[in-house]
């Protein structure tokens, strides 16, 4: 489904992502775990499409197609989900309107009918109970006012209403108490199908308690420097990314 | 001498036109109007018009305006004639009482002055300076500073004509009501309206005002409007502008208000030529509220200025402005808000926020709030933007499916959302947030579906392009 080879991606000149490869099939999910400034998030964010990076080197193939070249809402039409670390607020656009006008403009993508507004309401109430919002969001603000827990729910709510083929979620974990923790991982098992593949970006194991991991990798200085089944994040959460660091030969930073 | 008018001063011009019209412009009015006119002419020989060296005036220029053969109607021009006819206004389920202005001169339809059964007066300036010359005497010109840099002099001097409301303690006029000014004229046309409301201690009204012009022909309105809130008086004002390409409007608004009012002001600005809006406003006594916010969407070589001015004259009171702007090619826009603390003001609250989107690089926004505070306990804040979208949240919008284009119509919307969000009528919010929308998606017709629904045969295409942004 997706396949990242030898990507190389810097910002500003300075290289984050080095020789990166990866490949994710349908009905996988990746855990990719490591310390804080490795690279992960701009690994999801590249994927996802944000133009701030410079890609120097490499390439991604999606379903057989060249993603560099898409545009972020293509690369969403095609199926691709990135669920944010920091969903941004946007005051003044109703959920409702929102999410309705990117049902229909993926489905237009895909010659089908807009979904009607009865059609689209019905959705709305069923994917709602997956992550425990009980909230109207008919007449709410995107984000606006929501705490850190709604927000990453509504991430996960989203991604039920586009039904992705890929997911990428960007520490989603960080900052949920462990109840709605559960909920978000609830949703997200509750998704998963066999034709579909998520990448759960992570810096802790306590996530992968829930959502099951096919593989798990180690990110350091913009590679993958250890790849594992499920048990490597176990191992992770006992002894720390230290050992990684020495056994990769890879020097502490200043 | 046509030689000599070719040189002499726009302020010259206009002072010869009073002295030659001197009969007609005063004719039947009560001694003291006469005398508050005598005056006006004098500050304006004395102190001229304001130009661009002048403060609040230094991007907005006027003596350009002055240039065109105008006509002036010193007698009321307009024939009895069916409003419907020509005009109708197509927020559908607004229920009004409307009253309308043609070229300055009330139209009479009905009776000059209508007097509803609450007790509420509604009608011809002209004809209550003649019906109730002690109640206008009190009033009018005590609000309007004939000596700060505007038009209020000329005004002064000149106005014949406008709206007279009168309403009585403890009313609550429960019906909006609507006065549509409507400009039609074969010729360049300048006029100077005059407005006049009075609102007595504890009463209720909302008021509409809608700017319109119904060819596309060159006018200059220079208008002036005093609103006095009494005791506990509160006040929902609209001010909605949707006029031609050619159109100069001035518009100078003197708010007083007294103890425990309430004001509540909307400048909707969705088409407007030139435009220069000012809004006063007193706060002369304590617990007086005002809330100012505007709205302008403007294209082409469009200009708007919005110049406000909040004096906190007395302790505890409230005052906010919220002013947003959309600017598209090379429109240009100009905000300035001022707020003045006096020294016995204490425990004031004063906000203002102006934030405006330029969507090329020619069009130009210029923003200069200004705060004067001689009182030490206060809470008084203010901000200005001008910028672009919100970079984050177009790439959110977008990584959902959302194209580009569509993601920012959605934004530019939610952005002037927030200003009709706090419009309190419900069918005149749902009809602007419709025309904001379809205005935002260059969809907008101004002919065939503005607020005011008239019958030019020259329709123009509202072309805000966000595809520039």
């Amino acid at each position: 489904m997706l396949s990242i080879k030898d990507l190389s991606v810097s910002i500003y000149g300075k290289p984050i992502l080095k020789d990166f490869n990866l490949e994710v099939n349908a009905g996988e999910v990746h855990a990719i775990m490591g310390p804080n400034g490795t690279g992960k998030s701009t690994l999801a964010s590249v994927i996802a499409g944000r133009d701030m990076f410079d890609v120097d080197k490499g390439q991604i193939t999606y379903m057989g197609k060249d993603l560099l070249e898409m545009e972020p809402e293509t690369r969403a039409r095609e199926g691709i989900f990135l669920g944010f670390q920091y969903p941004v607020e946007i005051p003044g656009v109703s959920m409702a309107n929102f999410l309705r006008t990117a049902i229909n403009e993926r489905r237009k993508y895909h010659d089908l009918e807009p979904l009607s507004g009865a059609e689209f309401l019905k959705m709305m109430e069923e994917r709602k109970k997956l992550v425990d919002i009980h909230s109207k969001l008919t007449n709410r603000s995107v984000n606006e006012g929501f705490s850190g827990g709604e927000k990453k729910k509504n991430e996960i709510f989203q991604m039920a209403m586009l039904e992705p083929k890929l997911s990428i979620l960007d520490e989603t974990d960080s900052g949920l108490d462990i109840d709605a923790l559960k909920v978000v991982a609830n949703g997200v098992n509750k998704l998963r199908k066999p034709e579909n593949a998520t990448i759960v970006i992570t810096h802790y194991q306590r996530l992968l308690d829930y959502i099951i991991p096919d593989f798990v990798h180690v990110l350091f200085d913009g590679r993958i420097v250890k790849s594992g089944g499920k048990e490597l994040a176990i191992e992770l959460e006992e002894k720390g990314y230290e050992w990684i660091r020495k056994e990769a030969g890879i020097e502490e930073p200043m | 001498m046509p030689e000599l008018t070719q040189n002499i001063t726009s302020e010259q011009m206009m002072i010869n036109l009073f002295r030659e019209n001197f009969d007609a412009i005063v004719a039947s009015e009560p001694k003291a109007i006469t005398a508050l006119r005598e005056k006006a002419i004098k500050e304006v020989e004395a102190r001229g018009f304001p130009d661009t060296d002048t403060e609040n005036w230094r991007f907005t220029n006027l003596d350009p305006l002055f240039h065109a053969p105008y006509r002036f109607d010193f007698t009321n021009q307009s024939r009895p004639f069916d409003i419907d006819k020509i005009f109708t206004c197509d927020v559908y389920d607004l229920d009004t009482f409307s009253i309308t202005l043609l070229n300055g001169w009330y139209v009479y339809q009905n009776a000059p002055l209508t007097t509803l059964s609450n007790g509420t007066i509604i009608g011809s300036l002209a004809k209550a300076m003649e019906v109730y010359p002690e109640l206008v005497e009190k009033y009018l010109g005590s609000a309007a500073d004939l000596q700060q840099p505007s038009l209020s002099a000329l005004n002064t001097a000149f106005f014949q004509d406008g709206i007279f409301i009168y309403v009585p303690e403890g009313i609550e006029v429960e019906k909006p009501i609507q006065i549509i000014n409507i400009i039609d004229s074969s010729e360049p046309l300048m006029i100077h309206t005059r407005h006049l409301v009075i609102q007595e201690a504890g009463s209720k009204l909302t008021l509409v005002h809608c700017d319109h012009s119904l060819t596309h022909n060159i006018s200059l309105t220079n208008s002036l409007s005093e609103t006095f809130l009494e005791k506990e008086a509160s006040l929902d004002f609209y001010k909605i502008q949707n006029k031609g390409r050619n159109s100069a409007v001035v518009h100078n608004a003197y708010f007083k208000q007294k103890q425990n009012s309430n004001l509540n002001s909307h400048a909707l600005i969705l088409n407007g030529g030139f435009t220069k809006n000012m809004i006063n406003v007193e706060l002369e006594e304590t617990e007086a509220h005002a809330v100012l916010n505007g709205l302008y969407l403007v294209d082409n070589n469009q200009h708007v200025d919005n110049q406000l001015f909040v004096d906190h004259a007395a302790p505890n009171c409230l005052s906010e402005q919220l002013y947003k702007g959309v600017l598209d090619d090379e429109a240009t826009a100009v905000f300035s808000g001022k707020i003045m603390v006096r020294k016995d003001a204490q425990k004031t609250l004063a906000y203002q926020n102006n934030k405006n989107i330029l969507l090329t690089d020619e069009a130009k926004a210029n923003s200069q709030p200004q705060l004067e505070i001689y009182a030490d306990d206060v809470k008084c804040s203010h901000g200005a933007t001008v910028g672009q979208l919100d970079p984050e949240a177009m790439f959110y919008l977008r990584t959902r499916g959302l194209c580009e284009r569509t993601a920012r119509q959605l934004l530019m919307y939610a952005f002037a959302g927030e200003v009709v969000q706090r419009i309190a009528i419900d069918p005149l919010r749902e009809r602007i947030d419709q025309l904001v929308e379809k205005r935002l998606k260059g969809e907008l017709s101004i002919c065939d579906q503005c607020v005011l629904h008239c019958n030019s045969k020259e329709p123009t295409v509202f072309n805000i392009d966000v595809s520039k942004l």
